[in-house]
């Protein structure tokens, strides 16, 4: 069996695809394709997809993975433009390798995410994130399949910053905005872009006019340095030495 | 008016609402067109939420039908649940297409396809938040053309102030004649406004508009009589019938959808028009005669429709589809194509009957096993002949004991309640039934593991059919029996615990019985319903009996009816109905001979095996039945797999 890891993009309206929708259309698209998926077995047969953390429904995202197994070898770069010919645009095929050793999971520990404050004047969102990072502890709530829970949003974050603002932010008519840098590691309960902007209301009162734009940019290990390691170097390196 | 995006204010009310993803579009199939590059333009509706809006076949041929033409655009729009209905007012968004999300109000026609009356308050919240006035007096030339569709225009009474223009029957081509009128219209200037275009659609003698039509009342609320009030339109409207399926193999490329829908799977249609007569079954008599797709043609649709959509799942639709006479061979090429492959196929409408069981062993072929639903509708032979349904006791317990002993574990028994004629007697013979079905099939099971369902549906009387006349039972009444059906299905506990039971109560279908033979008074009805909050009347979370009884005791009166003049009321041969105009091609005459040898519970046979008799549809409409069988045979498929690496 051929193990072959990809990696996705949600963008734009296609952001709104919650991750069971997108399991049932990355079903299909690989009937489209026809691409020679194995199935498990037992009495009610599913295709070998095995998913790494989904980004929340409504958030875009540049690196969302996954992994399937083939019962025939294909060539990933023809399986790549086969998938992403047969998922709706916006739901973009990036990158396929074939796996080699190791898990994509233990590969992931952490996200970068991009946080677009439409409408906040990017010295708030600053001082709005200096009072985040200066805290020890910043309790959030959140609905979770057990009902409300309380947690910490602050000791998963291992950075956030305003950042400089090089590109237009979207919907950009004259209002300022704020764009937002954020590093947080993979954690139980999970710590999502929105924990932290509840973070920052509880901190420093700090309420977006407009439902905040946010995209994950990266998935991967955390390194020393304080960067997100590409999950797939290593089975690139692997599949094509030197 | 403008027709640019509306997505980004709706972009911003998104995070906020349940299920964000049914309003993006993007589905695969779908069609986004350069709106200044058409003539013009179609949003089609079909107004209930999108996850039951969108497998919705009409819709789906239509906007391929219409996305064909060079010139034509079509987009989609659906009804929006009361979170972001709240919202869109809140921010000033009109209610858009999910594929360019366009304006409605910027389109030439707001196509509505009525499956079910219910879906009739879903229509105002659309054309409130579209900015369309509801009442097509109030209209302008900046309006769409508001045009009705789907099975409940047969009677589009109710609703007959607030659309401009009805069609009756199949789409089709209808669309395509109606895209050509205002095309010539619009390119001539747009001649005389509204009441032109009208007129032109009307002088089709196949679109009904309402407003070329004047009801007259006798003074005990009776209509006297319905004329069209200006010398160039027909007394009539006939209904349309597209012919030979095989020219119209639609949908070619199925919408598959991102979110979840009630259907998820490629549906053909394998034949359109049933005769096997069933009284209580309004799709069965207007949509006469039968005409069969031929199993080529259906082959070729499920091939190229499963490798477009990527679903895995077929559905083999039509009113009764082992009727087709090609059905055996459909199935069984079907089933040899798709071995291995994870597909599966079903046959969703059935009818009692061991060869079924035979048909579905061969759909199952590939491991996937379908559910088994039959429906006897009747509980007792009696009521049984009363609607026509020619089903006797041993049919169906030798078909469900061929079902038990084939391996199935579970069949699903589908009943009526509140028929003409039935008495508590008669419903109570669904216990009988059920009872007799479960000792029969632990026989045949050898095992004391297996189970029916029961399901009752309440009876809603319909326009053109033999019951359109019959009064309907009171909902006390229905509640009453089936709390005794109940109570005897569980009097054997040991048979009891083996039978699901479902039903639904009787007030919906009492405010369905209302809308369904309604006329031109009861759309004040409605619309109070509306204002006073209703919305998804087919959901009974949503629907509220009180908000339409209270609206109806408000705005009746003054016609000096009620509720149940219209519902629980028997109509005599004499009166005029407030369809008479619209012609399904039925013979009244007929209509009404069915309705007594109903009540004489004498049964009617099917015109495809036995001669004519003279419903009145074939000849008044140019149509005659077309079946197979063509000899022809489905041949294996090779599979494809372009993403081998070449060795």
């Amino acid at each position: 069996m051929q193990r072959i890891r990809i990696r996705y993009a949600k963008r734009g309206p296609l952001r709104f695809t919650s991750h069971r929708d997108f399991a049932r259309a990355f079903e299909r698209a690989l009937r489209r394709a026809a691409a020679p998926v194995a199935f498990s077995q037992g009495f009610h047969p599913h295709p070998k997809i095995s998913y790494a953390s989904a980004a929340p429904t409504g958030v875009g995202s540049e690196a969302e993975y996954l992994e399937i197994g083939l019962q025939a070898e294909v060539d990933p770069e023809q399986l790549r433009l086969a998938l992403d010919a047969a998922l709706s645009p916006g739901l973009d095929v990036l990158e396929t390798v074939v796996a080699g050793e190791g898990s994509l999971a233990d590969r992931i520990d952490a996200s970068r995410w991009r946080i677009e404050l439409t409408g906040v004047d990017p010295a708030v969102a600053e001082a709005a994130v200096k009072s985040f990072v200066d805290a020890e502890e910043v309790l959030v709530e959140r609905m979770t399949k057990q009902g409300r829970r309380s947690f910490d949003a602050r000791s998963a974050v291992t950075h956030i910053a305003v950042t400089e603002q090089s590109d237009l932010p979207s919907g950009a008519d004259g209002a300022p905005c704020a764009i937002i840098d954020l590093v947080v590691r993979l954690v139980t309960p999970a710590v999502r872009p929105d924990d932290v902007l509840s973070g920052l209301r509880v901190v420093a009162g700090l309420e977006p006019p407009v439902p905040s734009r946010v995209t994950r940019l990266a998935q991967g290990t955390l390194t020393a340095q304080g960067e997100i390691a590409d999950p797939l170097e290593a089975d690139r390196l692997a599949a094509h030495p030197g | 008016m403008s027709a640019s995006s509306v997505f980004p204010q709706l972009e911003q009310l998104l995070p906020r609402v349940s299920k964000p993803i049914q309003y993006v579009g993007g589905e695969l199939g779908a069609v986004v067109k350069d709106w200044d590059a058409t003539t013009v333009r179609w949003a089609l509706m079909y107004p209930d939420a999108y996850e039951v809006g969108l497998p919705n076949q009409g819709v789906q041929i239509l906007y391929e039908v219409l996305n064909e033409q060079p010139d034509v655009l079509a987009e989609r729009t659906y009804a929006v649940w009361p979170d972001l209905e709240a919202l869109m007012r809140e921010h000033g968004v009109p209610q858009f297409t999910v594929d360019a999300h366009r304006p409605v109000r910027a389109f030439d026609v707001l196509g509505l396809s009525f499956a079910t009356e219910l879906g009739y308050t879903n229509m105002f919240t659309a054309l409130d938040l579209a900015g369309i006035p509801p009442e097509s007096k109030d209209r302008t030339v900046d309006d769409p053309i508001v045009l009705a569709g789907g099975h409940a225009s047969f009677n589009p009474e109710p609703i007959a102030d607030f659309i401009d223009a009805a069609v009756l029957g199949d789409g089709e081509e209808a669309v395509l004649e109606i895209t050509g009128i205002i095309r010539e219209w619009k390119a001539e200037g747009c001649p005389g406004g509204r009441d032109e275009i009208l007129l032109r659609l009307a002088r089709t003698e196949s679109i009904y508009v309402p407003r070329f039509y004047d009801v007259d009342y006798l003074p005990d609320g009776r209509i006297q009589r319905v004329v069209p009030n200006r010398p160039d339109v027909p007394f009539r409207v006939a209904k349309r019938t597209t012919m030979d399926l095989d020219a119209w193999p639609y949908p070619k490329k199925p919408l598959v959808p991102l979110a979840e829908t009630v259907h998820e799977r490629y549906a053909v249609e394998i034949f359109r028009g049933c005769t096997r007569g069933c009284r209580f079954c309004q799709a069965g008599m207007i949509t006469r005669p039968v005409r069969e797709r031929s199993i080529t043609t259906v082959g070729q649709m499920v091939r190229e429709g499963l490798e477009f959509s990527g679903f895995n799942e077929v559905g083999l639709l039509s009113l009764s589809s082992a009727d087709h006479s090609e059905i055996g061979d459909m199935c069984s090429g079907l089933a040899e194509q798709y071995a291995g492959t994870n597909v599966s196929l079903s046959l969703p409408s059935t009818r009692v009957d061991a060869f079924n069981i035979d048909l579905a062993q061969e759909l199952s072929k590939n491991g996937r096993r379908t559910g088994l639903t039959f429906a006897p509708e009747g509980g007792s032979e009696r009521i049984r002949k009363v609607i026509n349904k020619m089903v006797t006791e041993e049919d169906l317990i030798r078909t469900v004991v061929t079902a038990y002993s084939s391996g199935w574990r579970q069949v699903k028994l589908y009943f009526m309640c509140g028929l003409p004629t039935e008495t508590d007697d008669d419903v109570l013979q669904i216990a009988r039934m059920a009872h007799e079905v479960i000792k029969a099939g632990r026989v045949a099971a050898g095992t004391k593991d297996i189970r029916c369902t029961v399901s009752i549906g309440g009876f809603v009387p319909k326009p053109h059919t033999p019951f359109q006349w019959a009064k309907m039972e009171r909902p006390e009444v229905i509640d009453a029996r089936l709390k005794m059906l109940k109570q005897e299905i569980n009097s054997d506990r040991s048979l009891g615990r083996a039978i699901g039971y479902r039903y639904h109560d009787g007030e919906p279908s009492l405010i369905e019985g209302l809308l369904s033979r309604g006329d031109r008074r009861v759309g004040a009805v409605i619309r109070r319903v509306w204002e006073k909050g209703g919305r998804f009347d087919g959901w009974s979370e949503h629907f509220s009996y009180a908000r339409w009884v209270e609206a109806a005791a408000e705005v009746l009166p003054a016609f000096g009816v009620d509720l149940d003049w219209f519902t629980t009321r028997e109509r005599e041969q004499a009166e005029v109905l407030p369809w008479d105009h619209l012609d399904s091609g039925l013979d009244k005459d007929w209509l009404w001979q069915d309705w007594q040898d109903s009540v004489s519970e004498y049964e009617q046979d099917d015109c495809r095996w036995t001669p004519c008799f003279d419903c009145g549809v074939c000849p008044s409409m140019d149509t005659e039945i077309q079946i197979g069988p063509t000899g022809k045979k489905l041949l294996p498929l090779t599979p494809v797999n372009n993403l081998r690496i070449p060795a």
